[in-house]
């Protein structure tokens, strides 16, 4: 069977030089991928391009084979959603209100929420865990819940394929986790495949089942955990020196930073 | 039920200001009398300045809101992109060049497409409409068209700025009704296609990324809504000159009544906003009767600490 995404040589970025050099990655049904990688390793423009916010100058991707410029928008949106870091809250919509706008691609132009509509928004927010949060605006939310509710709602989506930059950057470390045992939950049970941009290699090891390494706009390393997170890759991309060593509970690889002042 | 109820009550409100509107004026009409047949004069204009102002509210704050959402700015408002000063030159030079009063309109539409086409190239980048450039440029040629008509004021003495003031802060005195049937068109047809839009409204005003991620193709939705808010704006120009603060702060107060959803947010706001201008075309012309005051004047005058006091209470009612 053929991935589920395939990115194929890619080029792009901003300005005249390119970002993303040639990057191939294919993420297959079921994927728990993490990318990793310094600041301004391209791992975002990745993301931009993957869901096509930024166009390609170079290279192609299919979702199941199809060229994702040839698919209509709403079309590719409903099998593939992005979660950001956060949302503007300049225009307060309710809770539920924004959830709802995740139903979008699955309706025609002036086509309102049914019933349907509203059941699968419900759920979601049930999922996350944010249902008492309904009728409260986003900018009354803490990032924590505004995290959940984003969350929400790109599964109101009912996506096949969830991309995630950064989730858990704003979070304290019990969101953090909550959030991506949400995310390991739903890709288990309910076969969501995930691609999502992580700055803690810990959580990375943790949760995924492949890594990316990304340096300077091309994949310096993909693999397992184990064979991504070896001390040599790290020092190699990030010039710093790490220990490696097994969280004792889950046996995934555990990063030590070695201060270089004592 | 809730929603219901306020929609009833602001069709009443809107009743009562529409009543209001054809008893008072100059000359203070029973309600009784007021299909009488020496009265039909009076009752004519006062029913086409009432349309007029319907439709002057309806479509400022309507392609206010639809700027502020997909631009999101709060200061976005019908007249950003040159409408004004555009459709403002064309007329000043209508007028020096001895035209007659009745190309006025059909100079001022074509003043006012013409400079956002101008705008809207400027702003242009590979194909791609940054909003901050659009504003520039907008608040660019504004200012350029503006010293130009002063210019022109200047060298060309009173005659043409006399026909000019009642123009540049507006009137809802209008004469003909075919012009006002002709405006009406573009106007309600311009409305009903930002409705059309209201989902989309949403998703872009929590972004242009966002949206695209929701999957609306936010470039062409920019450009679609642009040239509709564009018509609208150059068609009102034509028969009432220019009036501010409709379209910057009823969208504003709306939002605070009624929340962003643009859904709700687009039919309130056309209700609230012709209930507004309504009432203050009629304060225009009986506060110092028979003098009128510039309606733009009045609209600021009230609009201003209505629109404090909203932001002060800051929570939907």
């Amino acid at each position: 069977m053929s991935a589920l995404l395939k990115i194929n040589n890619v080029s792009g970025g901003y300005y005249k030089e390119d970002v993303i050099k040639g990057v191939s990655l294919d993420v297959e049904g079921g994927d728990f991928l993490v990318i990793i990688g310094p600041n301004g390793s391209g791992k975002t423009t990745l993301l931009r391009m993957a869901t096509r916010v930024l166009p390609l100058r170079k290279g192609e991707i299919f979702y199941q084979d199809k060229n994702i410029s040839a698919m209509a928008l709403k079309e590719f949106c409903k099998r593939v959603a992005f979660v950001s870091q956060d949302i503007s809250t300049g225009f307060s919509f309710t809770v539920m209100e924004l959830v709802l706008m995740g139903r979008i691609p699955h309706l025609k132009r002036l086509q309102f929420e049914g019933k349907r509509d509203i059941e699968i928004a419900t759920e979601k927010l049930f999922l996350t865990d944010t249902f008492s949060l309904k009728d409260k605006r986003i900018d009354e939310l803490s990032a924590g819940e505004r995290q959940r509710v984003i969350i929400a709602r790109a599964l109101a989506q009912e996506p096949q394929l969830l991309f995630l930059d950064e989730p858990t950057s704003h979070l304290d470390i019990g969101h953090q986790i909550q959030t991506l045992d949400l995310l390991k939950r739903l890709n288990l049970k309910n076969k969501l495949s995930i691609v999502m941009i992580l700055h803690d290699l810990n959580l990375a090891g943790a949760y995924s089942n492949r890594i990316a390494l990304l340096d300077k706009g091309v994949i310096f390393k993909e693999g397992t955990p184990e064979e991504v997170l070896t001390y040599q890759n790290i020092e190699a991309v990030y010039k710093t020196i790490v220990l490696v060593d097994k969280n004792p509970v889950t046996g995934k690889p555990n990063l030590l930073l070695v201060p270089g002042e004592k | 039920m809730y929603l219901k109820k306020r929609f009833i009550i602001l069709f009443l409100l809107l009743g009562l200001a529409i009543i209001f509107g054809l008893v008072k004026g100059a000359v203070h009409i029973p309600l009784s009398d007021l299909l009488l047949k020496n009265n039909q004069a009076i009752f004519n204009l006062r029913l086409l300045r009432i349309v007029a102002a319907i439709l002057v509210g309806s479509g400022l704050a309507v392609s206010g809101i639809a700027l502020q959402a997909i631009l999101r700015n709060p200061l976005a408002e019908p007249y950003l992109l040159g409408t004004s000063s555009g459709a403002g030159l064309a007329a000043v030079s209508a007028a020096i060049l001895g035209l007659s009063r009745l190309y006025m309109p059909l100079a001022a539409f074509l003043g006012a497409l013409a400079s956002i086409i101008l705008v809207y190239n400027l702003a242009r980048e590979r194909g791609m409409i940054a909003d901050k450039s659009l504003i520039l440029s907008g608040v660019i040629v504004s200012v350029a068209f503006s010293s130009i008509i002063v210019f022109l004021v200047s060298l060309f003495g009173n005659e043409a700025m006399h026909e000019m003031n009642w123009w540049l802060w507006g009137s809802l005195q209008v004469y003909d009704y075919k012009l006002l049937l002709l405006v009406a068109i573009p106007v309600i047809l311009g409305i009903c296609g930002i409705y059309l839009f209201a989902q989309d409204l949403n998703a872009i005003s929590m972004g242009e990324e966002d949206a695209v991620h929701l999957g609306i193709n936010t470039q062409a939705i920019k450009k679609i809504l642009i040239l509709i808010t564009a018509i609208i704006t150059a068609s009102l120009i034509c028969i009432c000159g220019i009036i501010g603060f409709v379209g910057l702060i009823v969208p504003h107060m709306m939002r605070l009544v009624a929340g962003p959803n643009h859904k709700l947010l687009i039919p309130v706001t056309c209700l609230a906003a012709s209930i507004f201008v309504v009432l203050c075309d009629l304060l225009s012309r009986t506060l110092f009767a028979p003098i009128e005051i510039p309606i733009g004047v009045i609209t600021a005058i009230i609009g201003a600490p209505v629109f404090i006091i909203l932001l002060k209470k800051g929570k939907r009612i």
